[in-house]
This record gives C-alpha cells, structure tokens and sequence, in this order.
C-alpha cells in the first residue's frame, strides 16, 4: 500500500471506516459552530456538565431498553439534559449562585448516577461503551439520528442567529426589548444538549463534548469574525474526524480518543503558531488577563 | 407612534427590607420628555426598572397604557455587554432592528440602510466595520445609542447616559434625544446635570427623601428642594438659580 492509498483506502476497503467518517463529518458540522457560541458566552463548563448529565438518562434508557438502544438512550438523554438546563437555571435565579457554579454542582452526581445505573445491570463493555462510545459500530440508524440532529441544529442556529446573538452579548437588550431572551437561551441550550446526544453514540458521554469545544478553541486563536470562526471550528472538527479515523486505521488505536487527540493537536499547533497564540502572550503587561 | 400615557399611582418599591420611595404619584404623558434627578442611592434607577417590571412593586401600580415590552428602548446605567464578543459594530446596530430581520437574521437593503443611517447619525460611519471591542467607552455609548435608534421605541429610557462622555459627544447624543423628542417619543433620562435639565427637559421628577416631587421643571428645581433632594448644604453649584 502506498503512503497515499492509505489516505484513501481503509474508507474504501471497509463500510465501518465509512460509517465512521460520516459520523465524524456530521458531529463537527454540528457541534464546531454550538461550540464556538458555548465559549464566547463562557459557558464552556455548562457544555462539561451537560454531557455529564447526559449520562444518567442514557442510563436509564440502556436499562428500559435492556440494551444499548440508541433511541431510548438518546431521548433519555435530552430528557435529562434539558432537565438539567432548566434545574440549573432555575436555581441560579432563585440562589445567588453563577450558572457556572450551579452547573458544577450536577456535574460529579450526574456522572456517579449513570454509572451505578448502567453498572447495576449492563456490562463493563456496556459501561465503557456508555462512557466511551463505539464510533466504529456505529449503523445506519445512527447515522441518520446524527444527520438529522446535525441538520436541525444548523437550520436552528441560522434561524435563530440574530437574537441569539444579541442575547449573547447583551442579555439586557434582550430582555427589555422583548423579553423573549430567556427563550433563545434556553433554545441555544437544546442545541447543546441535541448536538452532546449526537455524539454520544460515536464518542460516548465523557468525549462528545470534545468535539464541541476543542474545534470551537482552535478556530477562536485564528480569527476573530463569527461566522468564519464558526465555519473553521466546523472544518476543525470535521478534519480531526478524517485524521483521527485514519491514525487510528494505520496504528491500530482506539478511534474516538485518536479522533479528539487530533483536535488537540490542531488546538497545540495553533496555540504555537497564530498571532493569538503564545506568541500574542508575550506582551509587556505583567497582569495579562488570559 | 403614541401609545398611552405611563402613570404611577401611590407607587412604592421596597428592596430587602428597605423602602427606596413610597406613595409616589404622576405620570409620563406620551411625547413629554421628563427628567429623573435625586442624589445617588435615591432610587433613579429603581424607578426606569419599576416602569420596566424588572423591580416588584411593594404598593400601588404602575399603568402602562398598552405599551408593550417591545416599545421601550432602555439604556442601563450599568450594563453587562461582553465587549470581547466578536461582533462588528454594524451588525451590534442590525441587531437593534432584529425583529425586523427576521428569519436567517438576513437584513433587508433597507435595513442595513437604516443601519448605516443610524451610524452616520451618532457619528460612527468611519467605525462600521470594526468590531465592537476596538471602540472607546464614548463611541461605544454612540453605538449604544445607534442601536437604540434602530428599534424605534415609542419610549425611550435612558439612565445617565452621558456619564463619563466628553463635551461634543454629550452635545451629539443630546441632540439626538431632543430629535426623538420632536418626533413624538415619549424621552425619560435619569440625569445628573441640572444644566441640562434646566435647558433641555420640560419635566422633572425629583427624588428626595423617599418622596418624587414631580412637575414642570423650573418650578421644581428650586434651590430648597435641591438642597433637600441632595442633602449637601456645602456642595451644590447648581443650586444657585436657574441658568
Ligand atoms: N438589589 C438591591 N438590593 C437592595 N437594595 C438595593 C438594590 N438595588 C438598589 N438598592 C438600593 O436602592 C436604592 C436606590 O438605588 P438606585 O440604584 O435606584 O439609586 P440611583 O438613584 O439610581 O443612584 P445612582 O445615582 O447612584 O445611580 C439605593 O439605596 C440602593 O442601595
Ligand atoms: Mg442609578
């Protein structure tokens, strides 16, 4: 095989390598530009904590399932994820905890239930599946699952671009001049949850959240528009699913770590060598804020 | 562009156990242009927000008239904007006129005409294509105010809105009021400059001692009750008489 076949031929060869880079193309698609919104809100904690909320209704969709099903697990999922959003929200308004905060306080419960409940019934294969995911397993149906969240989250995303984007920089605006702030958020939270459950199937609970916010940290050191650093955290994710897949082809290493682990890459190889990098770091103020 | 009158009646907001004012009465008829004045903590802010519905009342109501939400335009005295988010100046104004925009945020030729429009007005049009967080503090309250020009509110509320600007820019943007004034808006600002008031605002509400004194400016503005709203017998220039 030559060193350029085997850019190539793995994805020919195999239906599972194929399905893989679908999966991966789809889940940067999706989650590259929520991610982008994710960190500039610097709300990148709240996309840790969802995914870690993910878990326990995953969990009980494996059991009533008695399998991994990915329907039951994905609607267990968003159930439990917006459940979280709304919970979080809710205490936030009523105690003077930060968001932030009132996340972080879910997020190691949330994790400890969805083991115990996966645990108690399934597998340790279950388990490490759940926690993990099997992005060379994964079927038809659960491409299409992907496909379809991936095209609703960007239709949504365009459709909701401006408010969206005023609530984000001033919540206030929003509020007063419309009060529908607070329904755009909670808009741009579904969107997180949706894209999380899309990525659980193929990089499991504790990973998917990677794609989001590993792509979305390496474009935001590149440009500083919008729209292209959203398309380049996209291009980001959808690169490191391409490279990932194939390291892993060609040195025999689990998938989904290879897949994130190329998006680290990306992200170091950017901290090095764009203008607002390291090298933008090197200025003469001592109380630098970053 | 008028919608009815805004009017308080025996309103009072207590926060945490403390009344701010209590068994305040007037109202903001449509198309005046009334001033807020008092001293710091004498619940200025407090009142825009009651209006708003952000604060609860503790007694009496405020009527609205069939104002809707969307008819106010509010500038904050502090306001949590994420100047580092990346967005440029035009689109910060386009997003004013969001609800015109509509789906997919494309805004019509129109629109970014009136966006470019409302730059050109506050001064901005040299800065359109910048983003936001390379403005200084005084082009930012411009942009403020384009944006505010872009969501055309009947009522316009504005708290301190000059503060910490500079003599042209202030002059600017007070023009700008009193036009949104001659066309009919209805113009609450929170102000500290008792010049100001004197010359530009027909009304005035007077917070001192929990109490609004609420009426035609030059009969409320006196030295007496400013020295009683302010409570500093030795440091108020501006109560020597009207200018
Ligand atoms: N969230 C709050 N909780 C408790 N007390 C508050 C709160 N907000 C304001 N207050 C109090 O209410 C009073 C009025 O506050 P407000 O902000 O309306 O004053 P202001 O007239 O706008 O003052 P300034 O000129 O300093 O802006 C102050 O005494 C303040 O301490
Ligand atoms: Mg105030």
């Amino acid at each position: 095989m030559s060193m350029l076949a085997g850019l190539w031929e793995p994805f020919a060869t195999f239906g599972f390598m194929r399905r893989a880079l679908v999966a991966s193309i789809t889940l940067g698609m999706g989650a590259g530009p929520v991610g982008v919104l994710l960190q500039l809100r610097r709300m990148s904690l709240i996309g840790d904590a969802m995914s870690h909320a993910i878990l326990p209704g995953a969990a009980i969709g494996f059991l009533a399932a008695g399998g991994l099903s990915l329907t039951a697990m994905g609607l267990g999922g968003i159930a439990a994820g917006l459940g979280v959003a709304l919970l979080a929200g809710l205490v936030s308004r009523r105690t003077h905890l930060a968001e932030d905060a009132s996340f972080a306080s879910f997020y190691l419960t949330s994790l400890a239930l969805g083991v115990l409940i996966v645990s108690a019934r399934g597998s340790n294969i279950d388990l490490l599946h759940v926690l993990f995911g099997t992005i060379l397993a994964i079927d038809g149906p659960a491409l299409y699952l992907m496909a379809g969240i991936t095209t609703l989250s960007v239709c949504l995303l365009s459709f909701i671009w401006r408010p969206l984007v005023m609530e984000c920089v001033d919540p206030g605006f929003m509020r007063m001049t419309g009060s529908r702030g607070a329904l755009y958020h909670m808009v741009f939270l579904f969107l997180v949850v949706i894209n999380l459950v899309a990525g659980f199937e193929a990089l499991g609970t504790l990973m998917s959240v990677g794609m989001m916010m590993v792509p979305a940290a390496t474009a935001r050191l590149w440009t500083r528009r919008l729209v292209p650093m959203m398309a380049l955290s996209a291009t980001v994710g959808m690169l490191a699913g391409y490279t990932g897949l194939l390291v892993s082809y060609h040195f025999r290493l689990a998938a989904g770590p290879c897949i994130i682990l190329t998006c680290s890459a990306a992200y170091l190889f950017s901290l090095i060598t764009s203008p607002a990098g390291i090298r933008a770091g090197g200025g003469s103020s001592p109380f630098r804020s970053h | 562009m008028s919608h009815g009158a805004i009017g308080l009646d025996d309103a009072g907001v207590t926060l945490h156990g403390t009344p701010v004012w209590q068994h305040v009465t007037g109202s903001f008829a449509p198309g005046s242009m009334t001033a807020i004045a008092g001293a710091n903590g004498a619940g200025k802010s407090t009142l825009l927000r009651a209006i708003l519905g952000e604060v609860p009342l503790a007694t009496g109501r405020i009527t609205l008239g069939g104002l809707r939400a969307q008819d106010f335009g509010y500038l904050p005295q502090a306001r949590i904007i994420d100047r580092a988010f990346p967005i440029s100046v035009t689109d910060m104004v386009l997003g004013g006129a969001w609800r015109q925009t509509g789906a997919f945020g494309a805004a019509s030729r129109a629109v970014r005409q009136r966006a470019a429009d409302a730059l050109c007005r506050v001064g901005l049009e040299k800065q359109a294509g910048r983003m936001i967080d390379a403005l200084s503090a005084g082009q930012f309250q411009r942009l403020l105010f384009a944006r505010l020009l872009m969501t055309d509110a009947s009522v316009i509320m504005l708290d301190e809105p000059f503060t910490a600007l500079d003599a042209p820019t202030t002059q600017d943007l007070l023009a700008l009021v009193r036009e949104w004034h001659a066309q009919g808006r209805t113009i609450i600002a929170v102000l500290h400059d008792m010049h100001q008031i004197r010359t530009c605002f027909p009304h005035v509400v007077l917070l001192s001692g929990g109490q609004a004194i609420w009426g035609e400016t030059a009969r409320i503005l006196t030295p007496g009750t400013l020295q009683r709203a302010y409570d500093t017998p030795q440091a108020t220039p501006w109560a020597g008489g009207p200018a």
